[in-house]
């Protein structure tokens, strides 16, 4: 072999790396720069802390823990069963034309940047929370009240936004099932929904478990949409009517302004932050790989 | 009779389980069509030469985005700039070079891994990395390259797939003419992808031009035109974070989300219409 | 009669696969050789071993001495480019690159260094006549190669290979993707270029070895079980299992 295309083969190789690399520096960087004041303020109350004031000295994340929970968790409760739908929806019923033009549709939900999310979920979502939910959600408890800017609203708008990651994944799974198995179900006199509930579905759980898996990391590292309609109010929540701030709004938003001891704090936050969706994203691919396919 | 008492409770079943399946369905296509056509109809009004032509004035309440939009391309033409080589050439090395073996199964997942990372995330290590301990500063380079490292994955994953197209007789062919294996790669197989490459081009870039948390914190958030590398600047998506944060001016709020979306829905389009059109071409 | 290829004792396995055992041969020069025998008995791995295009294949390991031109082949720092220069493949099926004629032809002599304009279109009419298709399209070198019919696209990938002046041409079942007005082209041209080329044809077409070639080879699980000149083979083979198989009694 001629003996530049031994440098180039270097080269590639190295080029290759560069991912790997990059994960490792992000790492060390995030560590190094969070890690001494994780230590100093002690892990357990940075956690367990309920009281989130970094300008006074208290550094506790419980409450924007609970934030980013309740969020994600609203986003799952109305995401995952509309992502499934559409995903059997696109498989099993739709035509071969149709259901390309729909898949076109989420790949277009999927390329909205997360800002213009928050800037819809702001000028049309909160308002609308604030005018015809609240009322009635007053008839059950009369003393809630709410800006609009609250859980509910991060949740609708994450929900939207984890749905191409659900409907795409879960559909490849749901396509992967072999057709014997849908032969075989039909041959035994079952209809096409019975076929689609008792066979096709459990047949592709493990793909649609590692989507929700999947957007769960989405929506858990979701920023700038959940910045701009959860209120960023560091308290523990009570209804889903109340404001939170998560996580990742809470560094976004602080990061401007904070002082050396506060950013290392905020630093702090993204080691959670990337513990968490490093075990949900390694989970995923652990599982995707199982089923030999890629992660959207 | 049972039988029959059967049939009608499946008919019902059925009918409403296509009901519900039918209606969720329609439901995310509506999301999608309600979020764009109200974003582009309160808009794309208030878009005019002066909105695109004039820089903003008083903290963006007044004048237009002519240096945001030149600060969008600054840093994401240097994102661009810097992700596609490695990533055209680490696509390159999966498919054609790598053997198989744990370093490779190594690599592949991290670069999955990455994918994952979440863009605030990225905007800490670029603060913590290239902005403080490289001493870039708050500029366009330390934002650029935050960007390359998080549009990487999707450039890798895009000439990947397109790389894989190429039917293996062209390798042959060109092989048992005495060319080498870079000859190969660099005059019959990347020649074949050029329209997948392209769909991973764009797709990059329209994730570049949508990013706002990672810009944010690499970038800055100043209002001129950026002169050099290593200015500080603003892009669309951090500038539609302001102005709708701040409530500073709701006309241009709008102008600047239509301009955002039109803008991402053309980039996204254009990738779609390339795979579907020129994804087939390799013959055979 | 000079040899162009000396194998000895060649063996070689896909991981624990043994697909050529045993092989000894000599392929000589400016003689058509043929390779027969059923699918999977190794014809084409053999003939894969020529060129070395075996080597794209993971997990294979070679055993014994291929000597081309009286050097081993498989020895340390053999220059495998120029073994392909000089030893030319035409494949099963048809692979020109999606380029235009013109294009797929000078592919080799600029890979190889050429840039003259002039000395490329002397090379593509060259190359396109010894294939009896400079008529056919001369008008239309700027065209796709891939608009071109399945027998021309083959002719067009042997004047492919000619045009980088390879000194042996191996061919893998040429025609077995072709219809038979197009094969017998093929075959009429294989008879024209033995003169200036050694060949070596694998083929699945008793009719097709004994119409073309000077000496024939036939393998049986990745065995040779006689090498001759293709009358004896084909009129009195030394071995019952060759008879049986060119008079069709199994196979």
């Amino acid at each position: 072999m001629k003996n530049y295309e031994k440098v180039i083969e270097k080269v590639i190789l190295l080029s290759a790396i560069v991912a790997t690399i990059s994960v490792a520096l992000i790492t060390v960087f995030i560590f190094q720069s969070g890690l001494p004041i994780l230590i100093q303020y002690g892990l357990i109350d940075f956690i367990f802390g309920t009281t989130w004031s970094p300008t006074n000295g208290y550094y506790g994340i419980l409450p924007l823990i609970a934030g980013t929970l309740s969020v994600t968790i609203g986003a799952l409760i109305i995401g995952v069963p509309i992502g499934v739908a559409c995903a059997v929806f696109l498989s099993e019923i739709l035509a071969k034309k149709p259901a390309k033009v729909f898949k076109f549709a989420i790949e277009l939900l999927a390329g909205i940047p997360s800002v213009v999310y928050g800037f819809f979920g702001l000028v049309v979502l909160i308002p609308a929370i604030r005018n015809y939910i609240l009322p009635i959600y007053q008839i059950f408890a009369p003393n809630v009240s709410t800006t609009g800017f609250s859980i509910l609203a991060g949740a609708a708008i994450l929900a939207i936004m984890i749905l191409p990651t659900i409907v795409s994944m879960s559909e490849n799974a749901i396509t992967a099932v072999p057709h014997e198995y849908k032969e075989a179900s039909l041959a035994l006199g079952a209809n096409k929904m019975e076929t689609m509930v008792r066979v096709l579905v459990p047949t592709a759980k493990s793909g649609i478990l590692s989507s929700i898996i999947l957007g769960m990391g989405r929506a858990i590292g979701e920023t700038m949409a959940v910045l701009l309609i959860t209120g960023n109010m560091a308290k523990m929540p009570n209804t889903v009517l109340d404001p939170v701030a998560t996580l990742t709004g809470t560094i976004a938003m602080e990061m401007g302004y904070a002082s050396p001891t506060h950013q290392q704090v905020l630093f702090a936050v993204g080691i959670i932050l990337f513990i968490i969706i490093m075990i949900l994203n390694i989970i995923a691919q652990i599982s995707v790989r199982r089923l030999g396919g890629n992660a959207v | 009779m049972a039988q029959t008492h059967l049939q009608k409770v499946k008919t019902f079943k059925n009918i409403v389980f296509y009901g519900i399946i039918g209606t969720l369905a329609a439901l995310t296509l509506a999301a999608l069509i309600i979020i764009i056509s109200y974003i582009l109809m309160n808009g794309l009004s208030h878009i005019d030469f002066e909105f695109l032509s004039q820089d903003p004035r008083k903290m963006g309440r007044e004048g237009g985005i002519f240096s945001v939009i030149i600060g969008t391309l600054y840093v994401t033409g240097v994102g661009i700039v810097i992700a596609t080589p490695i990533g055209v050439a680490a696509a390159i090395y999966f498919t054609e070079y790598a053997k198989g073996g744990k370093g490779v199964t190594i690599i592949r997942f991290f670069t999955e891994i990455l994918a994952g990372i979440p863009s605030i995330i990225f905007g800490l290590f670029g603060f913590a990395f290239f902005v403080i301990f490289l001493g870039m500063g708050w500029s366009v380079i330390s934002g650029g390259l935050t960007l390359a490292m998080m549009v990487l994955p999707t450039l890798v994953r895009a000439t990947e797939e397109s790389l894989k197209t190429v039917p293996m007789a062209y390798r042959e062919g060109s092989l048992s003419l005495g060319a080498t294996k870079w000859q190969t790669i660099t005059k019959v197989i990347i020649p074949c992808c050029k329209p997948g490459i392209l769909t991973g081009l764009i797709l990059g870039i329209g994730r570049a031009i949508g990013e706002s948390a990672a810009i944010m914190l690499t970038v800055g958030g100043s209002l001129r035109v950026p002169t050099s590398l290593f200015d500080s600047t603003r892009t669309m998506a951090v500038h539609l974070y302001t102005l709708a944060s701040e409530g500073l001016s709701m006309e241009r709020t709008y102008a600047t989300a239509a301009l955002l979306i039109f803008i991402v829905l053309v980039i996204n389009g254009t990738a779609t219409l390339i795979t579907n059109n020129l994804g087939g071409s390799n013959g055979n | 009669m000079e040899t162009k290829f000396e194998i000895e004792k060649l063996n070689l396995y896909y991981g624990s696969f043994q697909a050529l055992d045993n092989v000894d041969m000599n392929i000589y020069r400016n003689k058509i050789t043929a390779l027969i025998g059923p699918s999977g008995c190794g014809k084409s791995t053999f003939l894969r071993t020529l060129n070395r295009m075996n080597d794209l294949i993971q997990g294979v390991r070679i055993e014994g001495t291929v000597k081309f031109d009286g050097k081993d082949m498989y020895g340390l720092n053999y220059d495998v480019i120029a073994l392909r220069k000089k030893v030319g493949m035409v494949f099963q099926k048809p692979n020109p690159f999606p380029k235009t004629i013109y294009e797929n032809i000078v592919y080799g002599p600029r890979i190889h260094g050429e840039k003259n304009k002039s000395k490329l279109d002397r090379i593509v009419e060259k190359a396109l006549y010894e294939v009896a298709m400079w008529e056919e399209v001369k008008d239309r070198l700027q065209k796709p190669a891939l608009g071109l019919s399945g027998g021309q696209q083959q002719r067009l990938c042997i004047a492919r290979c000619l045009a980088v002046e390879p000194e042996v041409i191996l061919m893998d079942e040429p025609t077995s993707a072709l219809d038979p007005v197009a094969t017998a082209k093929i075959e009429e041209l294989l008879k024209e270029l033995a003169v200036k080329y050694s060949i070596v044809i694998v083929t699945h077409n008793m009719q097709q070895a004994g119409r073309v070639s000077d000496y024939t080879s036939f393998f049986l699980n990745g065995k040779v079980i006689e090498t001759d000149k293709t009358e004896v083979i084909f009129s009195n083979p030394a071995d019952k299992k060759t008879e049986d198989y060119i008079t069709g009694r199994f196979g």
